[in-house]
């Protein structure tokens, strides 16, 4: 069949299966149903498959190029229609936190506890060793850094953590912007086959490490502690999730099994996107917890102790518990 | 102009094109954007995203220090955010992209969700690294479709968006049968010149054609002309007077 022939018999075809993809853009548009004289939706996958032959035809009979591109693009645009549709957890939140993130990560604890050694080794190490050793504190931390600790987690400061001036939102904001960003950091990182995940890591638990050890040695340790106590638990694990994402990043370059680099590297970027995305949520948290009530200096600490402890514990059960008895 | 060719290995080694397979059993052709229009498209991004929180900066300091919680608020989700949602939502492109007609697919050829554009944007960091995009840049040098870091990571595939096809006819002319039966190749070259006719002078239409003169022989007038009639034959245009036949009344 010449070309002219095979125009004039699909063209209608064509235009009517146009027709449809452009009231469907309409539609989404708008937000409502416009009913047009056009194709039903049951009628779509039929009309969607002939064009399909028709391009192959057009292929396989060298018709004219424009012709074949014409197909080319009606093709693609049925293709993007038919078979976008993903299946995101991101459309269900609740089941997400409830049953697809506390199981993903138990599925990746290995990951989870190197992660966790990565950080709180040196957190731990450092923090130690600066009651000994006081001299260390300054080879992490500068001078002005140390000037602004002690100001801000003096005791008789109305609120701890911040400047004089500052206010919760502002403070809040300030958590997001840096915190979370921290958290991606240490997630991209990881691309790199996991080292930037684990520089990351040993950075920020040696700094936090390090100031913290420092405001316990020169006596600032009640004021720290009673600061840190009640965010500690959803933004230390936070880190640590993060990092353990990122690993998990790492490990498909690193050992890919049997697969491709590049497959394992998709495959495992979906489950390091959703231990990732469960981090961000704790920061968020853990930030609202940070600018609002960490602050308080209150003349008793001991409820910020208790809901710290509480905290630690709800985040041990939930990562422990939550999600192992719904069926797959 | 971007042209789908299909068996042509001439032009399918020349140009940069994905083959995706759909269910159907058909090969979908995409054309991966290279470095200069993404990085274009980025800078693009980051000049309005810049501007927005320039001009935030000039107006949040009225509420003071929650003004400012709230602008680094805003810094963060234009950063992280909000490219990822027009990826995802927004026809698959942030507003540099769609300026420069690429748009973010699957590599399968279907639209990026909201995994796919959550993952590639918060890999920009990694690609980023050690500065300006090197590393982006050197990932996108070293595989074939032009793939970022964060792309390898998310499945994902930059495009120039298909430019809708300009109807080109090819002019009407007497058909006339080539002397000599033409090649497939033959065929598509002769087609292609037809189908742009239109967008060429007269003059420089006349001195392609001259290039076809052992086909048409040497007593011709317009070597252009003879090669659209051609292509009318090719295509199965029919002669008017057989045409006249054919609607004539019985």
């Amino acid at each position: 069949m010449r070309q002219f022939e095979f125009e004039r018999r699909h063209a209608p075809l064509w235009r009517d299966f146009e027709g449809w993809l452009e009231r469907r853009k309409m539609r989404r548009k708008r937000g409502k149903e416009i009913d047009g004289d056009g194709l039903r939706a049951d009628q779509v996958p039929a009309t969607f498959r002939a064009i399909c032959s028709h391009l192959a035809l057009a292929r396989d009979r060298q018709y004219s190029p424009f012709l074949v591109d014409h197909l080319n693009q009606l093709v693609l645009a049925g293709h993007q229609v038919l078979y976008g549709a993903s299946t995101s957890w991101f459309s269900a939140p609740w089941r997400f936190l409830a049953v697809e993130f506390p199981r993903t990560l138990r599925a990746e604890r290995q990951l989870f506890w190197l992660a966790a050694l990565l950080f709180f080794g040196p957190f731990i190490g450092i923090s130690v060793a600066i009651q000994f050793f006081p001299g260390l504190a300054s080879l992490l931390l500068s001078p002005a850094d140390m000037g602004r600790m002690e100001s801000m987690y003096r005791p008789e400061a109305d609120r701890l953590g911040m400047r004089e001036s500052s206010t919760n939102v502002m403070m809040f904001g300030y958590y997001i912007w840096n915190n979370v960003r921290i958290g991606f950091q240490t997630f991209a990182g990881g691309i790199l086959l996991g080292l930037g995940s684990i520089f990351f890591m040993l950075f920020n638990g040696l700094y936090i490490g390090a100031v913290l050890g420092y405001l316990q040695q020169i006596g600032l340790g009640p004021q720290i502690w009673s600061f840190v106590a009640a965010h500690s638990a959803l933004e230390l694990l936070a880190i640590v999730i993060s990092g353990a994402a990122g690993l998990k990043l790492g490990a498909a370059l690193l050992s890919p099994g049997r697969r491709s680099r590049r497959l394992a590297l998709t495959e495992n970027a979906k489950i390091a996107l959703k231990l990732m995305l469960g981090a961000a949520l704790m920061f968020v948290a853990a930030a609202v917890v940070e600018a609002f009530f960490s602050p308080l200096n209150l003349p008793n600490p001991l409820p910020k102790y208790v809901i710290g402890i509480f905290l630690w514990l709800l985040l041990a059960a939930y990562f422990w518990r939550a999600g192992r008895s719904r069926a797959a | 102009m971007r042209t789908a060719y299909s068996s042509t290995t001439a032009s399918a080694n020349l140009d940069t094109v994905v083959r995706v397979t759909t269910p159907e059993g058909i090969e979908l052709a995409l054309h991966p954007a290279g470095p200069v229009p993404r990085a274009l498209a980025w800078l693009l991004d980051l000049t309005w995203r810049f501007a927005l929180l320039f001009a935030l900066l000039m107006i949040l300091p009225i509420f003071g220090e929650v003004g400012q919680g709230i602008w680094l608020l805003i810094f963060f989700v234009l950063e992280w955010l909000v490219p990822a949602w027009f990826e995802a939502r927004l026809g698959g492109a942030t507003p540099g992209k769609k300026a420069l007609g690429l748009m973010v697919l699957r590599d399968d050829g279907a639209p990026a969700g909201w995994n796919e554009a959550l993952t590639r944007n918060l890999l920009r960091f990694a690609d980023f690294l050690p500065l300006f995009y090197m590393g982006g840049l050197l990932s996108m040098l070293v595989s074939s479709d032009f793939k970022r870091l964060g792309d390898h990571a998310a499945g994902t595939l930059v495009v120039h968006r298909a430019s809708s096809s300009t109807a080109t006819e090819v002019p009407k002319v007497e058909p006339e049968a080539p002397p000599a039966a033409l090649d497939l190749e033959g065929r598509r070259a002769l087609l292609d010149y037809a189908e742009r006719y239109s967008q060429l002078t007269a003059e420089r239409a006349e001195e392609i054609a001259s290039v076809a003169a052992p086909l048409l022989g040497t007593a011709t007038t317009s070597p252009a002309q003879r090669l659209l009639g051609m292509a009318n034959h090719l295509l199965g245009r029919k002669r008017t007077d057989q045409q006249d036949q054919a609607n004539a009344p019985v």
